[in-house]
């Protein structure tokens, strides 16, 4: 694998990476994939998602991330699972260092998403595991008749507090604002729902317990503080860019995003960003998807022109 | 030669990891789960790497809930390292090879 140079390698397997392959593959361009873990990214852990046009009735998380892998499969995309630990971004071939290898390609289109962002809290790291989660579909069977709290107010966080009321007996929602972000389809579920609590202009600062979560620690705008027995609390409070691999060579906005437009070219010639790892407005299946495709066509044009 | 992991139930439990002469790691894990999913490889390929030094089980606790309950698991997936019938090491999350690599330095 050492001496080939790909047309398009593809940082992570979600659905930017796949939909890329997708569209490189089919184009006639070698194609390899690198993924650290599971094909499918962050919609994996989705039990069900209704918004993604073309299916109605929805499809499962995992069924969307498995068709996708099939997809790129399907066209001759290859598949590295590894871990990407430096990248060598300029010049041609550009050099991208695994835990498998080093790996060599004209072009890399880098789709490695982003992950839960943490509270920040006392208690947070201590607890993980014990009552501290990023993952409902994971986690919220083991919270059957029990009491939990999920904090945040957009989409993830009510769609999951919603999840969370088939097992817990109550689940309290914690936001920071007077209103939920989240779309207007969720809202009504999430308000007609008698097992969720809401807690509006609050935040957690702090998560109480010896050994498992006992309580949180609640502030309210006006400062009062306030205590709320739980067993767990599930954090949906936005997500942080996985692009430590790239040690600065490409910038990014405030919040660490890849800077690069619709055209999801980066300063670097030759290099892309699609998916969740990009700044955008919306971050969404459907969204990373348009992301892959773009990168991919951007990615055959910058490969014919460089030969000229 | 590949070291095969063992399928743990909630009645194999004490047999297969308390009463095991070798250490054993155990992966805590369910089928819905998509981070266990990505750790399963890792877990395959450190069993592969401790051959004859770590026994390697897995225990699905979608339908074996008693010992997932008794040992406070409350997230998946979950690995814990039991040496002499004693929890030496839990670790919870997905993680790379290397990483869980140095976690087990330390025990086993």
């Amino acid at each position: 694998m050492t001496a080939k140079v790909w047309d398009v390698v593809i940082i992570g397997g979600g659905p930017a990476g796949l939909a890329a392959a997708v569209y490189s593959a089919r184009g006639g361009l070698s194609t390899l994939i690198v993924e650290r873990g599971l094909f499918g990214g962050q919609i994996f852990n989705t039990a069900h998602v209704e918004n993604y046009p073309g299916f109605p009735g929805g499809l499962s998380g995992p069924e969307i991330s498995q068709r996708l892998e099939e997809q790129a499969r399907e066209f001759g995309a290859e598949t590295l699972l590894a871990e990407v630990l430096e990248v060598e971004l300029k010049g041609d071939p550009k050099v991208i260092t695994t835990s498998e290898g080093e790996i060599r390609g004209h072009t890399i289109i880098v789709a490695s998403g982003a992950g839960a962002r943490k509270l920040g809290v006392d208690g947070e790291d201590r607890l993980i595991g014990a009552g501290v989660s990023y993952c409902a579909t994971c986690d919220g069977a083991f919270y059957r008749g029990k009491k939990v709290a999920v904090v945040g107010g957009g989409d993830s966080a009510v769609e999951e507090a919603l999840f969370l009321t088939r097992f817990a007996e109550e689940v309290h929602l914690i936001h920071r604002r007077a209103s939920l972000r989240a779309a207007k389809i969720l809202q009504d579920r999430a308000f007609s729902n008698p097992k969720i609590k809401f807690h509006w202009n609050s935040v957690v600062t702090e998560i109480i317990g010896e050994t498992k979560v006992e309580r949180l620690r609640l502030q309210d705008t006006d400062g009062r503080t306030s205590e709320l027995p739980v067993d767990g609390i599930f954090i949906y409070v936005g997500q942080t860019p996985y692009t430590h691999f790239l040690r600065g060579q490409l910038p990014v906005n405030q919040r660490g995003y890849l800077v690069a437009d619709e055209t999801t070219e980066t300063p670097v010639p030759g290099v892309f960003a699609a998916g969740d790892v990009r700044e955008k407005v919306l971050r969404q299946v459907v969204t990373a998807v348009a992301d892959g495709a773009v990168a991919a066509v951007m990615a055959e044009k910058y490969l014919a022109h460089i030969a000229g | 030669m590949a070291n095969s992991i063992v399928n743990v139930t909630d009645a194999t439990f004490k047999q297969e990891v308390l009463e095991s002469e070798l250490p054993v790691l155990v992966d805590f894990w369910a089928a819905w789960c998509g981070p266990c999913r990505m750790v399963a490889p890792v877990v395959e390929s450190i069993a592969n790497e401790y051959n004859g030094r770590l026994k390697v089980a897995k225990v699905d606790v979608d339908h074996n809930p008693n010992i997932a309950g008794q040992l406070g698991i409350m997230s998946i997936p979950t690995l814990i390292v039991f040496k002499g019938g004693q929890v030496a090491k839990a670790m919870v999350g997905y993680m790379p090879k290397d990483q869980m690599k140095k976690q087990l330095e330390g025990v086993i």
